[in-house]
């Protein structure tokens, strides 16, 4: 777990590679060590080519970077702000805590920088159609939003079973004008959406570009998802530098595909004094089976297109990942993520549901914050962090933790109610007639399932 | 194409040339609906006119899949499929007839395995290579190596939309023959072969192949009989899993006796039935 000595080894590796002259940033793909590639069809190479083409010819054109920036900062809000959590620090050995508070967003999350990045890209190239994969349905919604702003029509791919637990998020694309396609092959999560999502994408690829939403799949996809989050870690760390004085002692992300933990890493992988940790979903316990901690129990292989820390069985068929936090909820990782984990300088560790849930409430009851159930994912691994460093110290409020808390909870509001019990056996929130779902069921479980089959009814 | 003098592929597309007409390669996942099935039907559609035959690996994800075979190959793996069973259908087809026997196989089971491991023992079994629909040659280095040391087939898939640079680069690679997607879009019948496929066709021979086979949406004798035209074999998958779940081996049998009309040889039986004819086009 967190201990000394995984962090010392982060420094000694941060300052192996600066004193050799080489950075770990910018890392410009297709590979990350011997992780990344393009393992993809034949059919959509030529795709992946233009992509990259007209990726490449953006990130320097002045013109694309100025209408990025005024995107992000008068459609976004950007930047976003960095809050320091004083009551929430208390639970955290003393160490004081900073949020870098994605949830502020338009759209309540990190995604937007990606897809407002990729949709004027998917304009560059003429394209009128996009299409996108989405878990918790964050992506999914800021797909949903990028598409009605610029003009493109816009599918969503989404697991039933997500469906079923971020309804409220399939409404929200549709008031957006998208479509939402419910997708039952499989573990009906996020990984079966982005394999409907990849054949859509084969069958239509003259009209339509493929907005994915994570640091993950076939190059250049890590490397670009990672270009447009950037910006999230550039900006904490001159708040940080401008709030502290200093640069922090560590950093702390949700990992599920990593694109908002590769945003904010960025900007301090060649600081060799600060320790980064991914904290992954650790579902009901990496020893049930029932996780999605891909790099903490994975092995290296293929999925959508990379090599990376992946989830499978000894035939090499993918493990279904658990995890109560649908955006988690993938059972590889971006492959970056997976080069950082082997080399040392990034620390990689499972946080449970129950720790999530923990963390969540304690935001909300310390700082007034109701987080995403993913971003609580970072909060729990910033309390071990923050014990571990301060333990022994005489003025623990010397360490610095920055948190990346990449979406905001409302979402996730009917999964807290019924995780913290506060509805009766007719999901109605106790001591109200209020319903978090109807119709109503006899039970929790068999009132969600109710529930799914009336969202797919409407969307057919 | 590197090789050929080794290649079971290209022996038996040459075999088909030399009688005058296109090779039919018919496909069927393995274990579905249970090993001893795959195999039955393997040997059937060798009996009744398929010059090879490519054995599929069920996987968990299999990107480039329309709903009939996602479906079969989700109940194989459901059924307790395991990918080293694959082995023991090549090897079960191979013992029974001359049909050349590829397996088709997303990347990752392989890789899992290893892939020198796997290629020693599809070399074991009989199986002459294999058709890797997810991996490109640009990522290919080990299964060069391992192709080489176990003398097995590379069939490498050309698309509509590879430009000529890859077009003349995957052509390099491969060895047996040369996998043209008829269409951009995943496996399922359709109505009508897409006119994509003849000049895909026509542009790998330019590039250099001697065997250019066409799969991706044929589903009858009449596609057969229009792609053999000027295609060196005609790949049908779709189809013939819908047969088999439909109507068992016997359907898997009488359908490739009908797509095998297609290829211009001896007519198939009169008593080919109405049943059949609409399995063949479902």
């Amino acid at each position: 777990m967190v201990d000394a000595s995984t962090a010392n080894s982060q420094e000694n590796v941060a300052d192996a590679f600066l004193q050799g002259g080489a950075s770990l940033r910018n890392a410009a793909g297709p590979y990350f060590g011997s992780y990344g590639g393009r393992w993809m069809p034949e059919s959509l190479i030529a795709a992946l080519d233009e992509v990259e083409d007209t990726f490449e010819k953006a990130k320097a054109d002045p013109g694309f970077l100025a209408q990025l920036k005024d995107l992000n900062k008068n459609y976004s809000g950007r930047p976003s702000l960095l809050t320091e959590a004083k009551r929430f620090s208390e639970h955290a050995g003393g160490a004081r805590i900073f949020l870098k508070r994605e949830d502020l967003n338009h759209t309540g999350s990190h995604k937007i920088n990606n897809v407002l990045g990729q949709a004027l890209l998917a304009k560059r190239m003429g394209k009128t159609r996009v299409i996108a994969e989405t878990g918790a349905g964050q992506h999914g919604v800021a797909s949903a939003t990028a598409a009605a702003l610029l003009g493109l029509e816009c599918v969503v791919y989404m697991g039933a079973e997500d469906c079923r637990r971020q309804a409220l998020n399939v409404a929200r694309m549709q008031l957006l004008g998208a479509t939402v396609v419910p997708v039952t092959n499989g573990s009906q999560t996020l990984k079966d959406a982005i394999n409907d999502a990849l054949r859509d994408w084969v069958s239509n690829v003259d009209n339509t570009h493929y907005l994915l939403g994570t640091a993950a799949g076939a190059h250049p996809f890590p490397a670009m998802v990672r270009f447009f989050h950037e910006v999230i870690g550039e900006e904490a760390r001159a708040q940080i530098l401008e709030q502290t004085g200093k640069l922090p002692d560590a950093i702390c992300a949700c990992i599920g595909g990593g694109s908002n933990a590769i945003g904010l890493f960025h900007s301090f992988l060649d600081d060799a004094s600060v320790k980064i940790y991914g904290f992954e979903a650790g579902g009901d316990g990496v020893e049930t089976g029932r996780h999605a901690a891909a790099i903490t129990l994975g092995r290296p292989g293929v999925l959508h297109g990379a090599r990376s820390y992946l989830m499978q069985d000894e035939d090499g068929q993918t493990i279904e990942s658990h995890s109560i936090s649908a955006g988690l909820d993938y059972p590889s990782v971006g492959p970056e993520h997976s080069y950082l984990a082997d080399i040392g300088r990034v620390t990689y560790e499972p946080i449970t549901d129950t720790e999530a849930m923990d963390a969540f409430r304690l935001l909300c009851r310390t700082e007034g914050i109701i987080p995403a159930i993913e971003s609580s994912h970072a909060l729990a691994g910033a309390i071990k962090v923050g014990k571990q460093l301060t333990a022994g110290k005489e003025n623990p409020a010397d360490t610095i933790i920055i948190v990346n808390l990449s979406g905001r909870g409302d979402k996730d509001v009917e999964t807290a109610a019924a995780w913290f019990d506060m509805l009766d056996e007719d999901g109605n929130v106790k001591g109200t007639t209020l319903s978090t779902r109807k119709p109503k069921g006899p039970s929790e479980r068999s009132n969600l399932e109710i529930s799914t089959e009336d969202a797919s009814e409407d969307q057919n | 194409m590197t090789e050929q003098m080794t290649s079971k592929s290209a022996a038996a597309i040459d075999r088909a040339k030399a009688q005058g007409r296109a090779a039919l390669i018919g496909y069927l996942p393995a274990g579905y609906p249970d090993v001893q099935s795959s195999i039955d039907a393997g040997i059937a559609m060798a009996r009744n006119g398929a010059d090879l035959i490519e054995i599929g690996i069920p996987y968990s994800d299999p990107v480039m899949d329309g709903a009939v075979i996602q479906a079969a190959t989700t109940e194989a793996i459901a059924n307790g499929f395991r990918v080293a069973s694959v082995f023991d259908v090549v090897a079960g087809i191979t013992a029974a007839t001359d049909a050349a026997v590829l397996v088709m196989t997303y990347w990752n089971p392989v890789m899992r395995m290893g892939v020198d491991e796997f290629s020693r023992r599809l070399a074991e079994a009989g199986g002459a290579g294999l058709i890797t629909p997810d991996l490109i040659p640009d990522e290919a280095a080990e299964w060069f190596a391992a192709s080489d040391k176990y003398g097995l087939d590379r069939v490498f898939l050309v698309a509509p939309s590879s430009t000529p640079e890859r077009l003349a680069m995957t052509v390099e690679a491969s060895r047996g023959f040369v996998y043209a997607v008829s269409i951009m879009g995943v496996t399922g019948a359709r109505q009508s072969v897409s006119s994509a496929a003849e000049k895909v066709v026509a542009d790998t021979h330019a590039a250099g192949a001697e065997r250019v086979c066409v799969g991706l949406g044929v589903s009858t004798a009449d596609h057969v009989r229009e792609i053999a035209a000027y295609a060196d074999g005609v790949i049908v998958g779709t189809a013939l899993v819908a047969a088999i779940r439909d109507g068992g081996v016997d359907a898997v049998a009488q359908l490739t006796k009908n797509l095998s009309a297609g290829l211009g040889r001896a007519a198939a039986p009169a008593q080919n039935t109405a049943p059949a004819q609409n399995t063949a086009q479902a």
